[in-house]
Order: structure tokens, then sequence, then C-alpha cells
């Protein structure tokens, strides 16, 4: 698996097993006295955060540590990036400095990809613009399969600003990969006008799918790249989307609810919600590191001098 | 692609057994010992032991799995990331002796990976060493405390190790090079 992960239609099915599978036994080094292995002794990862982060950049920067790997933390303020530089410079940079990975984060859907043309080493996705965050659709399927034992058959129910989540694309695209039944729920306003053709279904009655779900995962409604209204109010979104106390009972027995964090307690989950047992919100932080960890090796453990990326349309991969 | 049974399903049997009372002799019994099976194969024989002390000894011995791919020293000149298997060892393992147990010794440098990640686990008394096959060409410092056979090969033979629990039968088997492909993956990874 040397080359990129920029999008989860980087992968195949088999690929999501085998990273799996490999988080399996990363997570199991989280449980040893000494939490750090040498896998990766020697290898450099630099992570580029051109948006704010915390538990993403920690989480990627604890699981290149627990490899061994030497970590560089690059965030825009106090930087060259302040100055001007642009991302073509910044990553001619943090090429020359020998790194071997680059993990980048920026607000600009495509940043990620743009970067494969200048660099050598890996670029793993954190988060680009509305496009795509797989590692977090990766650590999410992770807890599902831990927590349920299955991907493929699950009905997922994803609630709430599906129009600006990353999150809610990747998360979509890797259940379909998976077998998984995936439903929109949210205002006609925040669902994507393309949804249907992700092989989702698309519902705008929350009351209504919860009783069918096996995972409930509400979305942060993302105020900050909301550029107009899209709903009357906070407080009418809360009532109609809000997982509330008395929504939750409408789920099934054994069924979970994942939120990718951070939360908005009060807007679209209660505060007394996410504290349940069944609310698996910190495993998806801790699954997160293992999947981080599993990534890193999996791309970087080879010597792969010459990455390739998979999967991507030949139009782009052809002007690269 | 010429191969030779080494050892059949009665040999390796005897072989265990014979192990069994080495580990409890040298070690006047069995009360600190616990057994680390290297991953893949290693774990199964680990077990096949434990269970023969218990029944020599009447009481039963730990036995738990070590995966050594995170530790291998090969990172620069491996093509690919090894595939990991499971590491499982959920009791203490300090204070107590240790039998690292493997199919196959070859150059060494499995066992000094487990050896780096034992220690991770904590500080045992002592760690020893017990192997099916023993095929020589050590690369490292390193020798088994416990050998079930010394089979003198050529470095690019294949000697291959199956057991029930994986493969369907006991045997050890050496093989041409041709037939089992290329050397870096027979030399590490032992498998098939």
């Amino acid at each position: 698996m040397n080359g990129h992960l920029l999008s989860i239609h980087d992968v195949s099915a088999d690929d999501v097993v085998r990273i799996l599978d490999t988080a399996e036994s990363f997570r199991e080094v989280g449980t040893r006295v000494i939490k750090k292995v040498p896998a990766l002794r020697g290898r450099t990862v630099v992570n580029l955060f051109y948006e704010n982060s915390t538990r993403t950049r920690i989480s990627f920067e604890l699981a290149a540590k627990r490899l061994s790997a030497d970590v560089i933390n690059f965030t825009t303020s106090g930087t060259s990036v302040s100055k001007g530089e642009s991302l073509k410079d910044t990553a001619l940079t943090l090429q020359a400095m020998g790194a071997d990975a680059i993990v980048i984060r920026h607000s600009s859907s495509g940043a990620p990809l743009t970067l494969t043309r200048w660099v050598k080493g890996s670029v793993l996705n954190a988060g680009d613009g509305t496009h795509e965050h797989p590692t977090q659709a990766l650590l999410d399927l992770y807890t599902m399969r831990d927590r349920l034992g299955r991907v493929e058959g699950l009905r997922v129910g994803i609630v709430g600003d599906v129009m600006h989540s990353r999150v809610a694309r990747s998360l979509s695209f890797a259940l379909v990969k998976m077998g998984a039944e995936a439903t929109l729920v949210g205002p006609p306003t925040l669902i994507p006008p393309d949804a249907p053709a992700w092989g989702v279904h698309v519902s705008h009655d929350i009351d209504a799918v919860l009783p069918k779900l096996d995972v409930c995962y509400m979305l942060r409604v993302q105020k900050e790249r909301q550029r107009q209204q899209f709903f009357p109010s906070v407080r009418e979104y809360a009532r109609l989307f809000g997982l509330s106390r008395v929504r939750a009972g409408l789920l099934p027995d054994g069924a979970l609810v994942m939120h990718p964090g951070p939360m908005n307690r009060g807007i679209e989950i209660d505060s007394d919600v996410a504290d349940l047992p069944r609310a698996v919100i910190e495993e998806q932080v801790t699954n997160g590191i293992a999947i981080r960890m599993s990534l890193l090796y999996l791309l970087l453990g080879g010597s792969g001098p010459e990455p390739v990326t998979v999967g991507l349309p030949e139009e782009v991969a052809s002007s690269a | 692609m010429a191969a030779s049974r080494l050892m059949d399903e009665a040999e390796v049997r005897r072989a265990v057994t014979r192990i069994a009372h080495e580990i409890i002799e040298r070690n006047k019994g069995a009360r600190t010992v616990v057994l680390v099976g290297i991953a893949a194969r290693g774990d199964d024989l680990a077990k096949r032991l434990s269970a023969e002390i218990g029944r020599i000894e009447g009481r039963t011995v730990p036995v738990g799995a070590l995966d050594i791919t995170f530790y291998r020293d090969d990172i620069g000149i491996r093509a690919e990331a090894p595939e990991v298997h499971e590491t499982r060892i959920d009791f203490d393992v300090s204070g107590k002796t240790v039998v690292l147990v493997d199919d196959v010794l070859f150059t060494g440098r499995t066992i000094r990976s487990a050896l780096d990640a034992l220690v991770d686990f904590g500080r045992p008394t002592a760690i020893q060493l017990a192997v099916l096959v023993d095929r020589g060409h050590r690369e490292l410092p390193i020798r088994a405390d416990f050998v079930g056979k010394n089979v003198p090969t050529r470095k690019d033979e294949d000697v291959r190790v199956t057991l029930r629990e994986v493969d369907g039968e006991d045997g050890v088997l050496v093989q041409d090079p041709v037939a089992s492909g290329p050397l870096m993956r027979g030399r590490m990874t032992k498998r098939p």
C-alpha cells in the first residue's frame, strides 16, 4: 500500500479490511506498559495544518510518535505561511528537509491532491475543505466493526449538516464500499443534491429513521463553513434534527451513537445523550490513534521509493 | 521443485514432549516459567508445550503470542509493509522466566526482534529460546536453549514447518529455493 491516502476512493474494500486488521494490532500496542514500537524508526512525518484542529493533529502526532517516527508539527500561524509563503513553497521546503509523509489539512478541497504533484513522500489527507476526511471514516468503520462485529449490512444514519461535512462524504463512500446501508438525514438545504448518486438513501424525517438504525452518526453543524442561512434558527434545527434524550429512546437496543467531534452539546446532540453508554464518542478518539498508526505503517513501512496513487480519476492522474 | 521431509508427525510430537521435559528440568519445575510463541506457528507450538508441561507437572503454564513485525530491522530494504499478526500477552512477564518459542531458527533476526519486543512488556528474570528446527546460518550471536532437531541446510533452501492448527498436518519440509519464491520472503516471514 505505498502511496497516498487522499480519498476513500483510493482504497479497495480489501485495503479497508487490511487497514482495520492492522489497526487491531496497534490498539493492542496502546494497552502495553510501553506504548511505543520501533516500526517507523528514522522516518519523518510532517503535520501540515492550514486549519485549526485539535484531535486530528494530536491523534496523528501521537500515532507517529508511537511508531517511533520523528514528527514535525507545522501550523500556519507564526510560520512562513503567515509571511505569505505559498503551499507549493512550503511543500518543497518540507520535502527538502526529508519528510517521508505529509499529513495535510486545508480549507481548500483538493489541496492534498495538488500537494502530491510537488512532493515525493506520501500525502495523507486529514481533511480538505468540504471534500473528504478519509482517516475519520476509517476510524468510524473500525469502531462500528469493533462494537457490532461487522460493517457489512449495518444500517447507519448520518444526521445533520451533510452539505458541509467532509466526514459525511468519506463515511458514506466507505460504508457503501463495505456493503453497509447509509441514510443521510437532515433538512433539504443541508443534503447535497447529488447525494443519491453516492449510493445512499436520503430522508428528512429523523424520527422515522431512528428505529431502523444500528448506528446513529451525528454531524456537527458547521457554522464556520455556512456562507448563507440554511435553517431558520439553531433552536429550530435542534428541535427538528437534534438527538434529544427522547429521540435517542427511539433507537433499537444495542444501537450506537457516534459523533466525529468536536460536539456542540445542546445543538445536534443533547448533553446527556452524549454521555450515554451507547455513545462511543471517546472510543472513536482512542481508535483514531490505532487507525492512523495502521495507515502510517502501511504507507511508510515499505521502502516505497516510487509512491503511486491508486484510484485517481484518469484525467487527473495523466495531468499530474 | 524437490521437497524432502525432515520430520513427520510422530517426530514433531516426540520433539515437543522432549523439549517440555527439558524446560522443566532446566528450570527445576515450571513454577516461574511462562511461554511466549512467535507468530505465526511459534504461538501454536507454545500452546502445545504448555499443554505438555501441564500434563507432566500438573500445573498450567501461561502462554502468550508475540508478533515481531513492528520490531524488524529491514524497514529500509523491504518493498512493502509486512503483514501484522496478533500479539496477546495477558500476564506479567516481570520476574518470570520467559521461554520464547519459534518454529525455525535461522538468521536469528526474528529472535533479536522478539527480545526487543518482549522487554517492552516488562523485565523478565531470564529469557530462554525453544525452537523446533535449528537450520544454522546465524547472522547474529544468538543460540537456542532447546532444539527439536538440528538440520544442516543450504542458505538458499526453504525450511517449512507445517502444524495441524494452521496447515492441517504436522511436519517439517525442506524445499529448493525455486519452489519457495524470493529469498527475503522465506527469510523473515517463514510463511508459505
